[in-house]
């Protein structure tokens, strides 16, 4: 599955560092005890910067729901059809949700609600760069 | 679709009562052009520019006025889809004599454009005092149009929108590496939020509350009838034939539970509306439309994904807008065209709207009842984008033939004095509510 490679910008540079360095590190606000994913400028809730920090997670989480992508305009992607989009929220905090291709499950055999644990892939084309993802737990 | 405008002017938080400006502002003329699928890279005269003076001029007239009456002008200025010259992805397609020399009139219009145009038509926009050229798509474009003349910004108000489709397949994501907001989504083969955020909704809505993407076949199934219903429709004109429910499940996936009947289909398209106070729509040629209310609601994803939660407040707290600005209940809305460019969201409006006493959970239920224009629920009497094609007006024309008694095949049987419609998705959107009576 030869995913697009992800281009960090400012403010998301360290998350893709620590993505590189196979580490899952969310923003966290100080102040409001929150995690953000994606990574914003400010905090979601109290709409200040001062306050974030970077924070590791463990790397487990459920599947919420997943669709099953057959046709794309991701062209990078055409070659996978059809494939897993899975919502994956993370346990210890269930308001952060990813996306996820389920590496390793069948399209359309998803088990709903299974719990995932996180993997990083190697990005095709991007020497030492990673890519965060979940794969469903025997 | 940008949502980088101003927002000074919206009513999207609760808590607002009634609108300042209830039944004070009316639609007093309204106009469409033809559909095309897509246009065809030579017909000058079926350009997206073409067609939206088109309707702008047919609103003008509908109302009784001239181009020298209108001293208002809103524009949204944002192409549909690709551009025409397609230069990004090496096709260099060329432009034409003027006015078709640059993008502007063929990929999408500007004020500037248009107010060229009807000069070079000998038919200026000579009296215009107030313009906005930068409005945001129809949802909010019709609120802030309605606000603008409530406020006294303009007298006549001419408000007109477009969906255009050049040849060829659009957004594509063509490179190896995703940019911006799409770092987060892209490189797990994501494409659009319409499709797929809501797609998730959708399916966490059948864990909630149980069904599948079946229950939706009757839905869609009378969406398609109301849009064969109206003459200018895409089906209309070009696939004039009833799905089967077998058609609906045996549809393409595109992004499953999402298929390809679930999708609207991008056409070229505009149409125009003429705002004017109350006063002098009451001198004017038609039965005024008043606006009792408008609302607006933007509320980002917390998350990657917003949740059925999420959605389900954001659109409550709409609808409490909505209802509070116009002073009325669920129970006094007669004519209802909800949204529905993708299938998999317009319960979450019919359910917080709770037109006909639909509460959460209850859609597929009432879908399978009579929802036909002609029978005791007329739901979506326009047939909305999925009955005629991705318009994105076709809510609100039909709402203003409704209100006025001619809808032809497509007017509901049961009152219809009262209409909401709007657009876009449940978490970016605006609404209006119109009535024939202003009291």
């Amino acid at each position: 599955m030869p995913k697009t490679i992800p281009q960090p910008d400012e403010v998301s540079k360290p998350f893709w560092d620590f993505v590189d360095q196979q580490k899952l590190t969310l923003q966290y606000c100080t102040a409001c005890s929150r995690y953000q994913y994606p990574v914003r400028a400010q905090c979601y809730d109290c709409g200040k910067a001062d306050n974030l920090t970077w924070k590791e997670v463990q790397g487990k989480g459920h599947i919420l729901e997943t669709m099953v992508v057959h046709d794309t305009r991701v062209v990078r992607r055409k070659i996978d059809v059809p494939f897993n989009v899975a919502l994956v929220s993370l346990d210890e905090a269930p308001y952060i949700n990813f996306l996820s291709n389920l590496p390793g499950t069948t399209a359309h055999e998803a088990p709903q609600g299974a719990p995932v644990e996180l993997i990083f892939e190697p990005l095709e084309g991007a020497p030492g760069r990673f890519i965060h993802e979940w794969r469903v737990t025997k | 679709m940008t949502t980088d405008f101003d927002r000074g002017w919206q009513r999207n938080k609760t808590g607002l009562g009634v609108w300042e400006h209830r039944a004070k502002v009316a639609i007093a003329g309204y106009g469409y052009s033809e559909l095309d699928r897509r246009w065809d890279g030579v017909s000058l005269d079926r350009t997206i520019g073409a067609f939206q003076v088109d309707a702008m001029e047919k609103a003008i007239a509908d109302a009784g006025l001239t181009a020298a009456d209108i001293d208002g002008l809103m524009v949204c200025p944002e192409a549909a889809g690709d551009s025409w010259a397609q230069a990004d992805r090496g096709m260099n397609r060329p432009y034409f004599d003027p006015p078709y020399d640059t993008e502007d009139g063929l990929s999408y219009t500007t004020a500037e454009w248009l107010i060229a145009e009807f000069a070079r038509r000998g038919t200026p926009l000579s009296n215009l005092k107030y313009i906005d050229g930068k409005a945001p798509y129809i949802g909010p474009e019709m609120g802030k149009a309605a606000q603008a003349v409530g406020d006294g910004l303009a007298k006549n108000l001419i408000m007109t929108y477009n969906m255009g489709n050049v040849e060829g397949r659009y957004h594509l994501e063509e490179g190896i590496y995703s940019p911006s907001g799409r770092q987060w989504s892209a490189p797990w083969g994501w494409m659009t939020s319409a499709m797929m955020q809501h797609a998730f909704v959708f399916l966490q809505y059948c864990t909630k509350y149980g069904g599948s993407r079946d229950n939706l076949a009757p839905f869609v199934i009378n969406q398609r009838r109301n849009g064969l219903m109206t003459p200018w429709s895409f089906y209309t004109q070009h696939e004039p034939y009833q799905i089967t429910v077998e058609d609906y499940l045996d549809a393409r996936p595109v992004a499953w539970p999402v298929t390809i009947l679930d999708s609207d289909r991008p056409v070229q398209h505009a149409a125009a509306f003429l705002f004017t106070t109350a006063d002098r729509a009451k001198d004017m040629k038609q039965k005024p439309i008043y606006v009792l209310s408008h609302a607006q609601m933007t509320r980002p994803s917390r998350s990657t994904m917003g949740t059925i939660e999420d959605h389900e407040a954001a659109t409550e707290d709409l609808v409490k807008i909505l209802y509070d600005g116009a002073g009325v209940t669920a129970k006094d809305l007669d004519v209802f065209n909800p949204y529905d460019g993708f299938a998999v969201f317009t319960q979450t409006y019919l359910e917080a709207f709770q037109w006909h006493d639909v509460k959460r959970g209850e859609a597929f239920d009432f879908y399978k009842g009579d929802i036909r224009v002609e029978g005791p629920h007329p739901f979506n009497s326009s047939g909305g984008n999925l009955g005629n094609g991705r318009t994105r007006t076709a809510m609100y024309t039909d709402s203003i033939e409704q209100l006025r008694g001619i809808a032809g095949p497509r007017q509901i049987r049961l009152k219809a004095e009262t209409a909401a419609c709007g657009q876009v998705t449940p978490t970016s959107n605006g609404h209006i509510y119109l009535s024939t009576v202003a009291d």
